[in-house]
């Protein structure tokens, strides 16, 4: 079958053998190196197909990225083939990446020729049949519909509301998740049908680049991944080191417990990010591209692998690009594991086939880094925002945000919220509207506590904090930072102590080893956390002392291993104690003095006892108990057994009665 | 995996390019499931790395293992999300059913257990990988229920 | 010159200088545990933080560029209060026994522990356990009270190119330790004890020898004999109060007596019987067809490195024994028999400034009719312990000399202790194999330099005579390359696994810094200038062994005592 991006007929030469500047402009809007009305039909209709604007049969997609897959995303396609083989229809089956709303994973959404396409959410495999026949063979609108997404020119379904329109959606701003959810990922034609490559196709035939260091610069852009340098200032120190050979570094190696937006974005929308790694090359001066990325992400890794091929094969890297003199390969790296790696010099490090051990800066990367050359490192959404810069302008870009943070930011949304998964606001959208219109508040009737934002070295925002505008400064402010953009909400089950040792133990863990402040400073820190959520032995006034004077340790060796830290891990490793103490000392204080966890988490604290009026003797709480300690006959009172109760609270978590208290 | 294969597999790495070590070890352990000592010793050879070194850069990294894992590898997500969820119960389930810690393989070579920093699939928290298959929104009972449904794959085929 | 203000004061700095290389010069004292001298910074210890204006975090001078304008703190409260804090969490994971502790007298951490008034126990906490590695016949391992500073890992792997130990883990549970967490008996470990002299702690020491020697000389029916080698005597004294360089060779022979000895051998004296059967394997290596390049064989570290990294350059190196064993075997198989002790009843004791040796003395070529040749090996330290433990005061000693007929020695001989030095002694006696004539009283300055492949050609006869000398390890396996490579192509090459030779060896005084080393090889240069016998074939006591037992350089006898097997050393 033709491509849009293959040539149309024999006397179109754009080929990886004989580059053409016009190469994007020629096959998305062409042709322009020959005049023939055929021709011009023929790129017509394939550009209509790649963006799916008049399918001939109906198309059923299936969001199949790795959360869809968790939930049952492949049996879900499985179940449309067969669907598909019994009714004996000729059906289009085709996959995308994540659209971002992840609860209602596994998502679908068919669309008949000449009608939008409709979306069905928390799809199940023995739902499938009915919906399609509902929705292909009858073609009415099956009930429950997510909502529809308009195709142009297509007839609307009445009674469905737009995708777009959804709670969900309605406040989010897609830019870098564009594509995500709605094309295919690794069709390069639907990429550039739908305007991709055509920043690249700028930067390197219109821009110098020193111009295209301009446009970034002025866009504001800063880096996504962590502490938001401004990504133009970085390429300039780069582009200002003379040397042989330059780097350009994709950092992919999204290490942040509760973060998958890179993930995601690379799963939905890989082209993206290579368009913006070209670009950002391009303009450093570098040949040579490595997209380092975690091998936990086999399914992105994947796509990555499938889109670089592709790209090589049309000519889009490699020797001399569309004839710019340019040339750039790229590569993929795999890495092994550890959060340190998220550190620049880290990552060189393990690129280098390493420990990944950083080291101390100056000299920055830029000036020293790869193999000893200067090199730039960018995160995944970084580069995924430089297309759109160079094809709309930096005005464009900036026309969004905050003052001193521009443009959107994604989120990965997770934790005790009613709707998770991936969120692209404006800066500046306060949280509340992540978390109330977007996410649809906090489920069963429980009280918001906090959003922990930017993973183990960013920090908990209370209630206090719920109407201030997330960008770079204000978070600073409130104590946490951006990170990488991972959102975990917290409700009034979760105790703050036991969340501030989880980041501990998790830092203490990933620290490398090499320097003494955060390798011993975190794990003293964190038998600190732990002697404070454990219960006293009885007696045992020694260890009461060595309680409080841990305690009073706490703030001092945060300060140290803050100021002392060879590395950003280091020196951010204390916050999770440092912000948690700051918004929520009422409840250290209770562990410390009252010896109770007010969130009943801390298992040396709480017991389980059943409320024998409220039960009903349903059983279902001693099922569900994993060590038996739950006796009582079936319509009479339970009761628990505290010496072989492990306090897991799953007897909590299945009463229907509430009648299981924690005390 | 035989001494030949190892050999193999390991020369089809350019030799004296320590850069190519962490590949190296990860197509090695992609092949035979851990990395062994002839492993790790045949790898330095390859590379002119001490074998010092290259045990030092595969013991810095999470992915890598030194011992078989068991028939059916078990990885339990303790990202945020998860843990706020309730992991460490789903963890702790594991552990009692299977009497194994993480970073252990059972006796019979069955199972073994691994916890994860983070699979990146937060909204399905908490997570449990059994064999590379995500299962979402795990709690005691359907752990319990995961070893069960998982007794074929983890049974000898002797 | 560019300027920076140090705790008020205008400081000029040179370029490229680091922050901590300014203040050192400038007289500051700044703590250091993880720097190494002459190897890049890693910047992980942090206790030479220093305070700079207009940064919120501290910043370490070690790593930190000197840069016009800047103005530093180096002891501000904040500054303190942080290297303390460190230090705390250093003690809070770290054994407290240091009264038991090899290294309690030099102790880098505890000293630190002391400047930094530390007095109680602020951090408490679980501490790491791991089991001491007592398994390399060298050195002991005992990574309880490693701090992860680093240095035996850079000095093994960058400095030696050996790399038997290595970060392994992290966070928490880094450890420095061969690959599976093995003992050092079964990792690429030469031996050589630069990791033992990097050592800020007793995490890595050597394996004591001094409780089998105190046990040989409590042993009426034993004859404890004592040799020493070259480098000792100007290392020694600085144990003593006597400055670096300064060469106590007869206090210290006069010590051994003290303490117990019977008989004192200079190991100086087999040092110039090396010189004479290596000279006489060259000319006739020279003469037969090789193999060439010879390379010594004095250094065990050496010959191990060669053994393990190196396995095809086997049969070049020189089958002489060092001049250890060769005092070993002359010790038990000629002195005692012609003393009327059985050689069952004599304990051959060494003291040398090296923890190789020690391993050398238990390797199987090494035995001579069932019987290790050498029993014991003192390092210079244990040497120093010794006298201190039997309360000899060492500086009121009336010197003393060496015991014959093995005691008598050529300044040549003595310059065995330094790089360069036993290819000085060789080249003397060769150039008298092949010409007659002594060679002139000169020193060859090509060879006496530090650092780096020294080459030299030497006109000898009609003989050219490519010669090349090497220190470290790191520069021997360059200058193998060289010679793989064709661009080199000696025929004796002089290797000392430690940089700067024995005076620097793994055995000698904790401690010393490029100057002290300095000052050593000046201390063995001036008893060469000093010295009327220069040269090794001069040596009375030499010839007199030659015509009583030996016969002549490469015979027979000479074979079966002073040489490993043919096709050079065993290998286990």
């Amino acid at each position: 079958m033709q491509r849009l991006s293959d040539p149309c007929c024999p006397r179109c030469t754009h080929s990886p053998s004989t580059p053409c500047v016009k190469y994007v402009a020629c096959r998305t809007e062409g042709p322009l190196c020959h005049d023939d009305p055929a021709c011009r039909q023929s790129r017509e209709r394939l550009r209509a197909a790649a963006l799916r604007l008049t399918p001939q049969r109906p198309v059923v997609t299936v969001g199949t990225g790795t959360c869809g897959r968790g939930a049952g995303a492949l049996k879900v396609l499985a179940a449309i083939r067969t669907w598909a083989d019994t009714a004996g229809l000729d059906l289009d089956v085709e996959e995308t990446g994540c659209i971002g709303l992840c609860t209602a994973e596994p998502l679908l959404d068919i669309q008949v020729p000449g009608r939008t396409r409709l979306f069905y959410g928390n799809v199940r495999e023995n739902q499938v049949g009915r919906i399609l026949d509902t929705v292909i063979t009858r073609g009415e609108a099956a009930p429950r519909a997510l909502g529809q997404l308009d195709v142009t020119g297509a007839e609307a379904w009445t009674g469905v509301a737009g995708l777009w329109e959804h709670p969900f959606f309605a406040p989010q701003n897609r830019r870098v998740l564009s594509r995500c959810g709605t094309t295919d990922p690794v069709s390069l034609d639907a990429c550039l049908a739908d305007g991709g490559w055509r920043g690249f196709s700028r930067a390197i035939s219109d821009l110098t680049p020193a111009e295209i260091l301009a446009e970034v610069e002025s866009s504001g852009l800063r880096g996504r991944g962590g502490g938001g340098f401004p990504t133009g200032r970085k390429w300039r120190f780069a582009q200002n080191t003379p040397a042989d050979q330059k780097y350009m570094i994709c950092n992919a190696d999204e290490g942040d417990p509760g973060a998958f937006m890179d993930r995601a974005v690379i799963e939905g929308d890989p082209f993206c990010v290579l368009e913006g790694l070209a670009i950002a090359a391009y303009a450093i001066g570098a040949t040579e591209g490595i997209i380092y990325i975690r091998a936990e992400y086999p399914l992105a890794i994947e796509r990555l692998s499938a889109a670089l091929a592709r790209l090589a094969e049309c000519g889009l890297l490699g020797h001399n690009i569309l004839d710019s003199g340019f040339s750039l390969s790229l590569r993929i790296k795999k890495g092994a594991g550890a959060f340190v790696c998220g550190e620049e010099t880290a990552l060189i490090h393990s690129i280098e086939g390493k420990r990944g051990m950083p080291r101390p800066r100056p000299p920055y990367p830029a000036v020293r880094g790869l193999f000893g050359k200067p090199t730039v490192i960018n995160n995944v959404e970084t580069l995924a925002n430089v297309p759109a810069i160079l094809r709309h302008g930096a005005g464009w870009f900036s026309s969004i945000g905050t003052p001193t943070s521009s443009g959107t930011k994604v989120f990965a949304l997770s934790g005790k919220v009613a709707r998770t998964g991936l969120v692209e606001v404006d800066m500046g959208t306060p949280i509340r509207t992540i978390l109330e219109d977007i996410g649809g508040g906090v489920p069963h009737h429980k009280r918001f506590k906090a959003a922990q934002i930017g993973g183990p070295s960013g920090g908990c925002l209370g209630t206090q904090w719920l109407d201030c505008g997330v960008d770079y400064e204000n978070l600073k402010k409130a104590g946490a930072m951006m990170g990488s953009g991972g959102l975990v909400i917290l409700d009034e089950d979760t105790c703050m102590v036991d969340l501030a040792k989880f980041f501990m133990e998790f830092i203490q863990k990933e620290s490398c080893g090499t320097c003494i402040p955060c390798r011993e400073g975190s794990r003293r820190m964190l038998e600190i956390l732990e002697a404070i959520c454990r219960a006293p032995e009885a007696g045992d006034n020694f260890g009461t002392l060595e309680r409080f004077r841990g305690v009073t340790h706490l703030e001092h060796l945060a300060g140290v291993i803050r100021t002392t830290s060879l590395c950003g891990l280091g020196q951010t490793a204390p916050n999770p104690v440092l912000s948690t103490l700051a918004s929520f000392r009422e409840e250290y204080e209770a562990h410390i003095y009252e010896r109770r966890c007010p969130a009943g988490v801390c298992k040396d604290f709480i017991g389980f006892s059943i409320d024998a009026q409220k039960c009903t003797g349903c059983t279902i709480c001693a099922r569900k108990c994993p060590v038996g300690a739950i006796y009582g006959a079936s319509k009479s009172p339970h009761y628990v057994v505290t010496d072989k109760c492990i306090r897991c609270g799953a007897c909590r978590t299945a009463c229907r009665f509430d009648a299981v208290i924690v005390k | 995996m035989n001494n030949a294969d190892l050999i193999e597999l390991v020369s089809q790495t350019p030799d004296g390019d320590p850069s190519q070590l962490i590949s190296l070890l990860q197509k090695v352990q992609e092949a035979s499931g851990f990395l062994s000592r002839e492993a790790i010793e045949a790898i330095a050879g390859h590379l002119r790395l001490s074998p010092s070194a290259v045990y030092g850069v595969a013991s810095f990294y999470n992915q890598f293992r030194f011992t078989a894992p068991g028939r059916l590898h078990l990885q339990v997500c303790r990202g945020t999300a998860c843990h706020v969820k309730g992991s460490l119960d789903v963890l702790e389930t594991l552990q009692r059913e299977l009497k194994i810690l993480p970073g252990q393989t059972s006796r019979d070579g069955a199972y073994s257990l691994e916890t994860v920093a983070c699979v990146g699939a937060c909204s399905l928290a908490p997570v449990v990988v059994a064999g590379g298959e995500f299962h979402a929104g795990m709690d005691s009972e359907k752990t319990k229920n995961l070893l069960t449904s998982m007794e074929q794959v983890t049974e000898c085929n002797a | 010159m560019p300027q920076i203000i140090v705790n008020g004061k205008s400081v000029h700095t040179d370029p490229h200088e680091t922050l901590l290389e300014v203040l050192r010069r400038e007289g500051i004292r700044i703590p250091t545990l993880c720097h190494w001298e002459g190897l890049p910074a890693v910047g992980a210890c942090r206790l030479c933080v220093v305070e700079l204006d207009g940064q919120v975090n501290l910043v370490p001078a070690c790593a930190t560029p000197a840069a016009e304008g800047m103005r530093v703190l180096t002891h501000s409260p904040r500054v303190v209060d942080a290297r303390k804090t460190i230090i705390e969490l250093i003690l809070a994971n770290h054994p407290d026994d240091c009264l038991y502790c090899p290294r309690k007298g030099s102790c880098e951490l505890l000293r630190l522990a002391n400047e930094l008034g530390i007095t109680e126990r602020t951090y408490r906490g679980a501490k790491i356990h791991h089991p001491k590695d007592v398994s390399s016949p060298s050195l002991v391992r005992d990574p309880e009270k490693c701090i992860l500073c680093g240095r035996c890992v850079r000095v093994c792997s960058q400095i030696q190119h050996v790399g038997a130990i290595d970060f392994t883990s992290r966070g928490a549970t880094a450890l420095v330790a061969p690959a599976f967490g093995d003992g050092l008996n079964i990792s690429s470990c030469i031996h050589c004890g630069q990791c033992v002299m990097a050592c800020p702690t007793g995490a890595l020491t050597d394996a004591r020898h001094i409780r089998r020697v105190t046990s040989a000389l409590e042993d009426p029916s034993l004859t404890v004999v004592i040799q020493h080698a070259p480098s000792v005597s100007v290392t020694l004294g600085e144990y003593f109060g006597f400055a670096p360089g300064t060469d106590v060779d007869g206090l210290m022979v006069a010590a051994l007596r003290r303490l117990g000895f019977k008989v004192v051998f200079d190991t100086s004296f087999t040092a110039d019987l090396t010189v004479m059967e290596e000279a006489a394997e060259l000319v006739d290596r020279i003469r037969n067809h090789g193999p060439l390049p010879m390379f010594t064989s004095c250094s065990p570290a050496w010959v191990k490195f060669v053994e393990n990294f190196h396995p095809r350059w086997r049969e070049n190196v020189s089958t002489c024994k060092s001049p250890q064993q060769m005092m070993g075997a002359l010790i038990k198989n000629v002195w005692a028999g012609n003393n009327g002790v059985h050689p069952d009843r004599v304990f051959s004791v060494s003291v040398m400034p090296c923890t190789a040796k020690k391993a050398e003395a238990r390797r199987p070529e090494m035995l001579t009719e069932g019987r290790f040749d050498v029993d014991a090996v003192l390092t210079t330290r244990e040497l120093a312990e010794l006298i201190t433990m039997k309360g000899i005061d060492f500086s009121t000693l009336t010197p003393s000399l060496p015991d014959h007929p093995f005691g008598t020695r050529s300044s040549a001989g003595k310059l065995f202790g330094a790089t360069g030095g036993v290819l000085e002694a060789a080249l003397r006696t060769a150039f008298h194999m092949l010409t007659g004539q002594n060679p002139a009283a000169e020193p060859i300055h090509a060879l006496r330099e530090s650092e780096g492949i020294r080459e030299l050609t030497l006109k000898i006869g009609d003989l050219e005579l490519r010669v090349a000398a090497v220190s470290g390890l790191a520069a021997a396996d360059r200058l193998l390359g060289e010679i793989e490579a064709g661009r080199m192509n000696p025929h004796l090459v002089e290797v000392m696994s430690c940089p700067g030779g024995c005076i620097a060896g793994g055995g000698q005084p904790y401690g010393h810094d490029a100057t002290a080393v300095a000052s050593r090889m000046q201390a063995l240069y001036k008893v060469d200038r000093g010295s009327v016998l220069r040269f090794s074939h001069e040596n009375q006591e030499i010839l007199r062994l030659y015509r009583e037992v030996l016969g002549e350089p490469l015979g027979e006898t000479s074979h079966r005592l002073l040489h490993t097997g043919n096709g050079g050393h065993h290998v286990r």
